[in-house]
């Protein structure tokens, strides 16, 4: 697998005297995928939104006819002075991540590609983030507007380029974790954050309990966490900020310094750490992150402060979200070894018969992403 | 909408609906007499008022279920209202309608230390929650300038921001949880104490959606721990160019500030008559710039920046000395509102946003509409996340100057439209910007806003004729989006 972007942890000084940057490249089909958008409704066909793939092992396949967005790419705009990119959905995920690394900035919430084709798109339609999110936000916290195709193919635009922008409904950040069965992305407008100046990671041997709550205990007061993770009795912890904001606080933590610590959270966010490496189905529990260690038989990866658990398991689904919905939370089976297709935890009655009405007054025809995720 | 029933129904029919309230609320939670409506005839836009038809003031979550229930059988429109702080008419009442106060629901339900959350009623006001969490070191970080009145029901209505949301985001990022009625009288759970939940993400959807979706009964939000230190700097400008070039160059440089305000001349005056905070009141504009964090980090940064801003040509920098001087900066900006509404008998607070970088230009261009209207406007700004908050003078009780003044902040809006940014900020659209609605939405993205807010409310009972016009309403406005080549504002860049 192609190496993902990675953090880099230069200084200041290399900033860039040219702070605005007008990207005019890649390629615009927004009309065209529109018009097939439209045919399909009169064909009364259906369609699947197709960008890297590199996410099928989650959403599964859709119904109907392929309808690849992956020509729709190019970053439309971009101003480091402003926080703020602008990109089309096919756009490769690395392409934006590197555009934003030349100017000392990146996404903050560290997004998981899961494979090199992963795009931006993709990724903002499946909504994951990476080890960074409790502490920085999630991509739906990032997204600032979208422009979408509805299901009558009719390309809307809602949200903006601004920081704070409440006139009408929150489209865009509904649009994020929807993994596109309400809308075609096209565009997607993020705010984007400043490369941290420092950023090292520190490791303490610790069982499961006390290390949730050490990563709770040291969330609860004003240190520059950016990640916190614990597996095989070790927690990490990574500081990111100023040197002497980092320097401070490792100094305040202790622990011992983890030399390749960029690397660990790689693997952790794309699935490569040896847990992951497994035949047993994987299971994500988004917990209360100080919710105790859960009594289910597996093997633990705690992510994101004690946010979001990975579980390796044989245990029954009925089983697993009855322990997660005991401890607060929801759980979904997030890949099987031997079939594509995420389960995500079943939805309350009124919420479901909500989500349908939702997908009805965006997608009338059911035309998009039939069968994905088992949402609608 | 109630377009089936006469607008204003007879006394009967608003006796027989108290009369049947009353069956599961106290008498006195159910008022229909003019002077106990008088207190709910507008929010914190007062230019626009209206008596209700009956104001319902439940305690328990159900009771508002079954006002609901009730409404929705009946076919009677509803708007919830919390403290009535609101600066778009949001819950400006109906005629026709029920207004459902949450006034009553202030409990702080739960203060949850080690999950870092706190549960609370809609009704609970803003500060309250940062008072409560206090004792655990935390703080709730949205701080809208009205936050010691704001409810936090309100807040999330609004989706409401304040000083600090460049750093720590708006209402949106610090919600976890929310239980909400639909029109319907169902109650639906969103989310909890964990960082994400199944399905759409109706937890971005509710907040800012102005009581058009549903009415909130309980809400869960992220505490922060309180920052080690706080510091901040402020700057003096002879040149307001200067001070926004400032502005993106301490954003170029990496950082982050929890607070980055900016006021032009008039406002300076203004406040420091008002609130003697000691700002400079011979400078053209002013910075606020706070950095926060670790003692290590602050004092690092707070170094960085004053040189940056000597760099940026500032006329003066000067760092708070205490806390008691940092406190005294910030009393001055947070007061800039009435402070400002000493120099007229009234004004008229707008809240478009922009990108930064056109600053400067949509500065000029509001000074030159000042001009031309002949009221003087002053510029409080959010200068970090660019919202603008010009402040429009007029007297009411001159023929016509109200107007004039509507026409004056029609047209800064449109200038933020133009300019690649919105009519609203952090305040909403309510009534007030409704028609400026149709300037920055397509009649196809309107259309889908009706149609997402009848897969909530299909017969629109709730908070009828706000915050997203009909197709009508934007033709007899008469400036149905400008598409490109037909923009107003033709000498503004765009992107």
């Amino acid at each position: 697998m192609q190496k993902p972007f990675v953090v880099s942890l230069s200084n200041h000084e290399r900033r860039s005297k040219k702070r605005v940057m007008q990207v005019k490249q890649g390629n615009d089909i927004s009309q065209q995928l529109a018009d097939a958008v439209k045919a399909a409704t009169q064909e009364h066909a259906r369609l699947a939104i197709t960008g890297g793939g590199s996410k099928r092992f989650y959403t599964g396949q859709p119904e109907g006819e392929p309808l690849d967005v992956t020509g729709h790419r190019g970053i439309v705009s971009y101003e480091p002075t402003e926080l703020v990119v602008t990109a089309r959905a096919g756009t490769p995920l690395a392409e934006v991540e590197a555009a934003l690394a030349e100017k000392e900035q990146m996404l903050g919430f560290e997004p998981p590609y899961f494979g090199p084709t992963a795009t931006l798109g993709g990724a903002v339609a499946c909504g994951f983030s990476g080890p960074r999110r409790p502490y920085a936000g999630s991509a739906r916290d990032f997204v600032l507007g979208t422009k979408i195709i509805n299901g009558k193919g009719e390309i809307l635009k809602f949200g903006g380029e601004v920081m704070k922008n409440v006139a009408g409904y929150d489209v865009s950040r509904l649009m994020v974790g929807a993994f596109g069965t309400l809308g075609v992305l096209l565009e997607v407008s993020l705010k984007v954050l400043p490369i941290p100046a420092k950023e090292i990671t520190l490791s303490f041997e610790l069982p499961a309990d006390k290390a949730i709550t050490a990563m709770n205990a040291w969330a609860a007061q004003p240190l520059p966490l950016s990640a916190a993770g614990h597996v095989g009795d070790i927690l990490y912890m990574r500081l990111s900020g100023t040197e002497p904001g980092v320097r401070a606080a490792r100094a305040k933590l202790g622990g011992e310094l983890v030399e390749n610590g960029a690397e660990f959270w790689r693997e952790l966010r794309e699935h490569q750490h040896g847990f992951f490496q497994d035949a047993v189905p994987l299971w994500r529990l988004s917990e209360p992150p100080a919710a105790p260690p859960i009594e289910l038989p597996g093997k633990w990866f705690i992510d994101w402060g004690g946010a979001q658990r990975w579980l390796k398991s044989d245990a029954p689904a009925v089983t697993v979200h009855e322990h997660a919905e005991k401890t607060g939370g929801y759980a979904a089976l997030f890949r099987h070894a031997t079939k594509n297709g995420a389960t995500s935890h079943p939805l309350p009655a009124v919420l479901a018969t909500l989500h349908r009405n939702l997908k009805r007054a965006f997608d009338p025809d059911g035309l998009m992403n039939r069968g994905t995720v088992g949402m609608i | 909408m109630s377009a089936a029933r006469p607008s204003i129904p007879p006394e009967t029919a608003r006796q027989s609906l108290a009369r049947r309230l009353r069956e599961f609320l106290p008498r006195e939670s159910v008022l229909t007499d003019a002077e106990d409506l008088r207190p709910y005839e507008c929010d914190g836009l007062s230019a626009y008022r209206k008596l209700p038809w009956i104001v319902a003031l439940p305690e328990t979550v159900e009771q508002v279920g079954r006002i609901l229930k009730l409404c929705r059988r009946e076919h009677i429109s509803v708007v919830a209202r919390g403290a009535g702080t609101g600066l778009s008419g949001g819950a400006l009442p109906l005629e026709d309608g029920v207004l459902l106060s949450l006034a009553k629901f202030t409990r702080i339900l739960e203060v949850d230390p080690a999950n870092r959350t706190a549960t609370v009623e809609p009704g609970v006001r803003n500060l309250a929650i940062t008072d409560a969490a206090a004792p655990y070191g935390f703080y709730y970080a949205p701080d809208p300038s009205s936050q010691l009145a704001c409810s936090i029901g309100g807040n999330v209505a609004e989706n409401s921001g304040g000083v600090h949301c460049l750093k720590y985001g708006l209402t949106v990022h610090n919600v976890l949880g929310l239980k909400f009625f639909t029109m319907d009288g169902e109650l639906v759970t969103l989310g909890g104490k964990t960082l994400d939940a199944p399905g759409y993400d109706l937890l971005a959807l509710m907040t800012g959606s102005e009581g058009m979706l549903g009415v909130i009964v309980e809400i869960t939000v992220k505490l922060l721990p309180k920052p080690e230190r706080a510091q901040v700097v402020l700057a003096a400008f002879d040149d307001i160019a200067k001070a926004g070039a400032a502005v993106a160059a301490i954003i170029a440089g990496g950082f982050v500030p929890a607070g980055l305000e900016m006021m032009d001349n008039l406002a300076i005056r203004a406040a420091e008559e008002y609130a003697k905070a000691g700002y400079p009141v011979d400078a053209v504009a002013i910075l606020l710039c706070e950095l926060d964090g670790t003692q290590e980090e602050v004092a690092a940064g707070i170094a960085q920046v004053r040189e940056l801003l000597t760099r940026q040509g500032a006329t003066g920098v000067r760092t708070a000395k205490d806390e008691a001087e940092r406190l005294r900066m910030w009393a001055g900006r947070k007061a800039a509102f009435p402070a400002v509404g000493r120099l007229a008998p009234d004004y008229y607070c707008m809240d478009g946003t922009i990108p930064r970088k056109h600053l400067a230009k949509v500065l000029a261009r509001i000074s030159a509409l000042s001009r031309e209207h002949g009221l003087p406007v002053a510029n409080v700004f959010h200068a970090g996340d660019g919202n603008l908050h010009p402040l429009i003078l007029y007297d009411a009780n001159k023929p016509g100057e109200l107007k004039n003044a509507e026409e004056l902040g029609g047209k800064i809006l449109e200038l933020c439209v133009a300019v690649g940014g919105t009519i609203t900020g952090e305040h909403g659209v309510g009534v007030e910007k409704i028609n400026q609605m149709c300037v920055q939405f397509t009649k196809q993205e309107l259309a889908q806003f009706h149609a997402l807010k009848a897969a909530f409310d299909p017969d629109g009972l709730l908070n009828p004729g706000k915050a997203v016009p009909k197709p009508a309403r934007c033709a007899e406005f008469g400036r149905m989006h400008v598409h490109g080549g037909k923009l107003k504002f033709p000498e503004l860049e765009r992107f």
